[in-house]
């Protein structure tokens, strides 16, 4: 498929595509944990910071004021990404800072009897700040099932979501069985019981556009790093009188309006939620990374991916004792895809698959419940990016089918 | 090439330490037990220990993991039942060494029994963590019970 007209070759972006890993060629199919960088993204940082670098929001000289337009213009760029005006952009530093922001802020707007709402299918970091929130508040968790799919089920969607749902909040794509949630349906659901949808993009960003007006997403949090980007910068996106409404989290410089010996007044969004300096560089590597995946095209990038996981399921389902999880149509799974092959330990298969050059990732995924939910201790998961081609995932089978005669034998 | 890295780190005793486990189950009534997990994994091991006049005179585990985590209880138990409690100690320091890449004595290494073919671990440090799940729960273990 490589050559065909559905796939791009980005591979000489990436320099690290080129290196070795256990004196083998590197196959790198951990994108859901983090994506590599291309050379696009790891110059825009070298040269903001061998040509711009100054404080931002601050200094009264043309270089300080070159760094603060640079990094207000990576804002408008992630504005413009998702639909959203450049106010209702924070940055942060990764998805699971937004999320516990966000939670965070909600405990003085919650109270006792009041639930948020979730499913069973969400990892750690969208999880475990609405159980502080809860503690705090008296509110209570409940959870959305799976269908026999692996799909978020609208039925009970309905059932959960009450007049005593404040939030709702999920996973746009699984970071385990890689299927997109019904947002749509969901955020619906939820406007309709005057609940807020709070929505984890960590493992959205990277495969389709996101239109936050359209689907009419009340805040989203993503992470820079999933999506090509550099490590250390998340967003925030909130709708405009949300964050208005929202106190900040952090006090010190940049976030601050007046400051007397005893009070303080805040600036405007998005700045009273930015204490501190922030990652600037990050901002801008991020910036770089839209600008990559735009100049690559959505099309594109669709098409490929789809391609790609239509080779690994072919690939895949050639392995008689291998279970996949979620859904069994290749065109439901967003860049991800778990498994397990006969009763062997994900581990196990993960070191052999090591030693051949082939990074994928073993255990829980960071979704304890979710691994309750299925019934399994761990999987073996392969999540795939722009760079990833079908002669990777041939070999992946061809090492796992070897590596099941092995401990078998 | 592939295999035969493999067949370092997954040496006959080891698959069969795994694939029959010595020293499986409960105890009746244990003087200690611990419980640890290995939160990346998801690989839980329960050590029950049962400890009279400062000697191990019995000891249990039961769990689930992967090879490396389940056959390295198994050779645990065997090394250690029946020792007193300041040489077990003494030879899971000596086990944690020799899996770090250190060299031990002979017969420091002879005291080890099957455990000591696990150095060979030494050469995959993202597996050093399965190796010694049950090693460091019987330290802590015995370090409570020596207070």
């Amino acid at each position: 498929m490589d050559n065909s007209k559905k796939t791009v070759n980005v591979r000489q972006d990436f320099a690290i595509l080129a290196t070795q890993m256990n004196q083998q060629p590197l196959i790198y199919l951990d994108n859901a944990a983090t994506t590599q960088k291309p050379q696009q993204v790891i110059e825009a940082i070298m040269a903001y910071y061998n040509t711009a670098n100054a404080n931002v929001h601050r200094g009264t000289y043309t270089l300080a004021n070159n760094a603060t337009n640079q990094y207000e213009q990576a804002r408008t760029t992630v504005a413009k990404f998702i639909q959203a005006t450049a106010e209702e952009i924070i940055f942060t530093r990764s998805t699971t800072e937004s999320l516990n922001w966000i939670a965070k802020s909600y405990e003085s707007k919650l109270q006792t009897g009041d639930e948020i709402v979730l499913t069973v299918a969400e990892h750690h970091s969208n999880i475990v700040p609405w159980q502080q929130l809860a503690q705090k508040t008296g509110a209570v968790l409940r959870f959305i099932k799976l269908d026999q799919t692996g799909k978020v089920s609208l039925t009970d969607a309905q059932q959960k979501i009450t007049n005593k749902t404040k939030i709702v909040t999920f996973a746009y794509v699984s970071n385990v069985l890689g299927m997109r949630a019904p947002i749509l349906e969901l955020i619906k659901l939820a406007h309709a019981k005057n609940a807020i949808t709070v929505i984890d993009g960590a493992q959205a960003m990277a495969h389709f556009p996101i239109d936050v007006m359209q689907l009419d997403i009340d805040f989203l949090a993503f992470s820079g790093h999933k999506m090509y980007g550099p490590t250390g910068i998340g967003v925030l996106y909130g709708k405009k009188a949300l964050l208005e409404d929202m106190e900040p989290l952090q006090f010190g410089g940049e976030m601050i309006d007046e400051v007397t010996q005893d009070t303080a007044t805040w600036q405007k969004i998005p700045w009273k939620f930015e204490a501190g300096t922030p990652n600037i560089a990050g901002a801008i590597g991020l910036a770089a990374a839209i600008d990559y995946l735009k100049k690559i095209g959505w099309q594109k990038i669709i098409s490929h991916e789809q391609a790609l996981m239509q080779a690994t399921f072919k690939n895949l389902k050639t392995i008689p004792n291998l279970i996949i999880y979620g859904s069994q149509v290749p065109e439901d799974h967003y860049g991800v895809i778990s498994f397990n092959l006969a009763d062997l330990h994900p581990h196990d298969i993960a070191t052999g698959l090591d030693l051949a050059g082939i990074a994928i990732r073993a255990g829980q995924h960071c979704a304890q419940p979710l691994m309750d939910y299925l019934h399994v201790l761990a999987t073996l998961r392969i999540s795939t990016s722009i760079y990833n081609q079908s002669s990777e995932v041939r070999k992946v089978a061809k090492i796992l089918k070897e590596l099941e005669a092995f401990f078998k034998s | 090439m592939t295999l035969l890295k493999l067949e370092q780190l997954y040496k006959q005793v080891v698959l069969e330490h795994a694939q029959n486990p010595h020293n499986q189950g409960q105890l009746v009534m244990p003087t200690a037990q611990i419980r640890l997990k290995n939160p990346t994994c998801g690989d839980v091991i329960e050590l029950q220990v049962m400890i009279e006049n400062k000697i191990i005179t019995n000891i249990k585990f039961t769990g689930h993991g992967c090879t490396i985590s389940q056959a390295s209880a198994s050779m645990l138990t065997n090394t250690v039942k029946g020792l007193e409690i300041k040489t077990a100690q003494k030879v899971i320091t000596n086990f944690l060494a020799k899996i770090s890449g250190q060299v031990i004595t002979q017969a420091d290494n002879q005291q080890l029994k099957d455990a000591a073919v696990l150095s060979s671990i030494a050469q995959f440090p993202t597996r050093i963590k399965c190796a010694t799940l049950a090693w460091h729960g019987l330290a802590e273990i015995l370090e409570n019970e020596g207070k």
